[in-house]
């Protein structure tokens, strides 16, 4: 944990999340659509480079696979356009549309093989005899399901067909492939193996990959950049770890990852990128280049594994007297929940260390909290009810 | 026990009204067939195969024979043509929609079929509804003869055969995973190759529970041919028929109901092979 640095001292600097235009292979530009009234997509763009990986999340009705759909052609958009390698591919029907989707259902032809499900696109494609042969067998060797080419979708597993889906999307060679929830359907252990195998492929194959999720670990784990989505509206889209260590607001913040807030007023600024923030009864410094305006509600926001359980104060932090609620010991990691003097419950998360002098915190202990100075991160308060 | 005794009655009734209104029947339909006939009776001694002879010996009957396989194929290519694109349709409906098809479909069955033909009769006779509009309308300056032609019988089995085809197929097009469709495009099939590679493969089972719905029936359809086609149009229901009521023939009756049943039982079987065989390799699983 020492060796972490909060990204968002580094960031303003070269500004990333920022791809160059020249080498985006998929571009989205203003694009909106509604069901009946219902707004499910509201100004999206998005510019996705070659051979990077994409993750959208956000929970179910955000717009994520509408947003697919609309890349793979099955949706028309209301408004705005899809580019693919510049040109404007909003009007093509799916068929002519060099992109192919891995369905969360994986949608195999129950009619047919194994074999001739991933032959299918290849065939329309003109494909015939001995080359077809190579190329399917080589596309059903990269996902290890050669043995089976002779089986019904019917006769496999659940990860079985989701590979046979991938083997069938990749080996029309698209410049995008879309996933929409492919690991949703699989059991914990399946999915992990899954994620690392789908990140191999897509480094293999050298395809830019957008994957929609509503799993932020997924999202975290494999994307290049992680495009959160809200209502409708993309929230942020940054690398997995802008959006964890930089959330762009709160509703990011608690979508991705366990947070902690300190509700808080902005007293005054001291310097270009620290503000005086009043946390309960202290004010804190607290890093932060946003515009936020003395008055204005804010909260600041701590990740478990950012908090630390002292019990002397020589330490020239700021902290909050609190009594420990619960402690749970998790091998790598011991999480504490603390009900601070002043309100709230905080959870922290520490790496398991026996030697710790604190190690032997009890129930009802009383303890200080303090965090990591510069961790943290100042958003406004978004929500009156706070 | 009680609930054993109660099984066991019911199986019982079951087994003996089938014994009793299909086997026994059947049996003495496969009996009297290898009878001889009697002008006064219905049939007597000795047994002979005289019938069954007379049946595959004489060209008239074997015409007779293969006219009514013809009529009830061309029926069945018909009724799937305008059932299939139907039942497709209605499948993609919204539930609503679908439930007012599917009761307008079903409303002719309150309506006994025999009685539906003599309205088809009206229909399409001299002085009947068609001719009476058209000319009206002045598109015809005489009546057409529409009653009393092989059309006329044809789009009688149509009509009353028509549902039979549409059900199965819409049974089976509504289950059809729409996803595999979007499937299909995205790989970059176009809808006449999803249609071919796709749809049809995938409503076979449907497609064959309607061929043999419409198939087997139509064979046995006497009374539309003879109420719509007149004396010449003699397919093999009207011979049993005729051959009950009016030859008195009882014996030959009997044969050509045989092999009927036979037939029947020989496409039924092979129904049944399609359908496991679909089956097998995990199709519905």
């Amino acid at each position: 944990m020492t060796g972490k640095r909060r990204l968002h001292q580094q960031i303003s600097a070269h500004n990333p999340g920022k791809i160059a235009v020249s080498d985006s292979v998929l571009s989205i530009r203003g694009l909106s659509k509604a069901f009946g009234g219902l707004k499910v997509l509201t100004d999206i763009s998005l510019e996705v480079s070659q051979g990077e990986f994409i993750t959208l999340l956000g929970p179910s009705g955000c717009g994520k696979t509408t947003l697919l759909r609309l890349v793979a052609g099955f949706e028309k958009p209301d408004r705005g356009s899809v580019y693919l390698d510049g040109v404007d591919i909003s009007s093509l029907p799916p068929e002519k549309r060099q992109v192919n989707t891995v369905f969360q259902s994986y949608a195999l032809f129950p009619h047919m093989t194994v074999a001739a499900n991933v032959a299918f696109g290849l065939e329309l494609k003109g494909f015939r005899g001995r080359e077809l042969n190579d190329r399917v067998n080589q596309a059903l060797d990269q996902v290890r399901m050669r043995e089976l080419a002779d089986r019904y979708p019917g006769r496999l597993s659940g990860g079985q067909q989701q590979r046979v889906a991938i083997a069938r999307a990749v080996v029309n060679t698209p410049r995008v492939l879309l996933l929409d929830e492919p690991l949703s359907a699989l059991d914990a252990r399946l999915r992990r193996d899954m994620q690392i195998e789908l990140k191999r492929l897509q480094r293999e194959l050298g395809i830019a990959f957008i994957l929609v999720t509503h799993d932020q670990d997924e999202a975290l784990s494999m994307s290049d950049r992680v495009v959160v989505m809200q209502d409708s509206r993309i929230a942020q889209i940054g690398t997995p770890r802008e959006v964890y260590e930089d959330p762009a607001n709160l509703y990011v913040a608690r979508f991705i990852g366990d947070i902690n807030l300190f509700p808080g007023t902005v007293i005054g600024r001291n310097g270009k990128n620290e503000l005086q923030v009043q946390i309960f009864d202290r004010r804190v410094l607290a890093r932060s280049d946003k515009a936020l305006q003395p008055g204005q509600l804010v909260q600041l926001l701590l990740r478990p594994e950012d908090l630390r359980l002292t019990e002397d104060a020589a330490e020239k932090v700021p902290f909050f007297w609190g009594s420990i609620m619960e402690r749970s010991y998790r091998g790598s990691t011991l999480d504490t929940t603390i009900h601070l003097d002043a309100g709230p419950v905080v959870r922290a998360c520490e790496f398991f260390d026996e030697d710790d002098p604190d190690f032997d915190y009890r129930v009802g202990e009383r303890v200080k909290v303090s965090w990591v100075q510069g961790w943290e991160v100042v958003l406004p308060d978004e929500d009156p009810t706070h | 026990m009680k609930i054993l005794r109660t099984k066991t009655a019911v199986i019982g009734l079951i087994c003996g009204w089938l014994l009793l209104f299909g086997v026994v029947p059947i049996l003495m339909l496969l009996t009297s067939s290898f009878l001889s006939q009697d002008a006064a009776g219905f049939y007597r001694l000795p047994f002979s195969l005289h019938s069954y002879r007379q049946l595959f010996l004489d060209p008239g009957y074997l015409e007779v024979m293969l006219r009514s396989l013809k009529l009830a194929a061309l029926t069945t290519l018909i009724c799937l043509s305008a059932g299939y694109p139907f039942a497709w349709f209605t499948a993609r409906f919204s539930k609503r929609q679908r439930l007012v098809i599917l009761i307008l479909l079903m409303i002719p069955f309150w309506t006994n079929s025999l009685v539906r033909t003599y309205a088809i009769r009206m229909v399409l006779g001299t002085h009947g509804l068609l001719n009476k509009l058209l000319l009206a309308t002045g598109l015809i300056d005489s009546p057409l003869r529409l009653l009393y032609t092989d059309t006329a019988v044809l789009l009688g089995l149509f009509y009353l055969m028509l549902p039979f085809m549409i059900l199965p197929l819409y049974a089976n097009l509504e289950k059809l995973d729409y996803r595999l469709v979007e499937a299909a495009h995205d790989l970059g099939a176009g809808p006449l190759q999803i249609f071919r590679r796709v749809i049809v493969p995938l409503s076979l089972p449907g497609i064959f529970a309607g061929c043999i719905m419409v198939f087997v029936p139509t064979m046995g359809l006497f009374y539309v041919a003879s109420l719509l086609g007149g004396a010449r149009q003699l397919l093999i229901g009207n011979l049993i028929q005729q051959q009950f009521l009016n030859a008195r023939n009882w014996p030959l009756g009997s044969a050509t109901s045989v092999m009927l049943i036979l037939l029947m039982t020989v496409m039924l079987a092979g129904y049944a092979l399609i359908m496991r065989r679909l089956t097998a390799r995990g199709q519905r699983s």
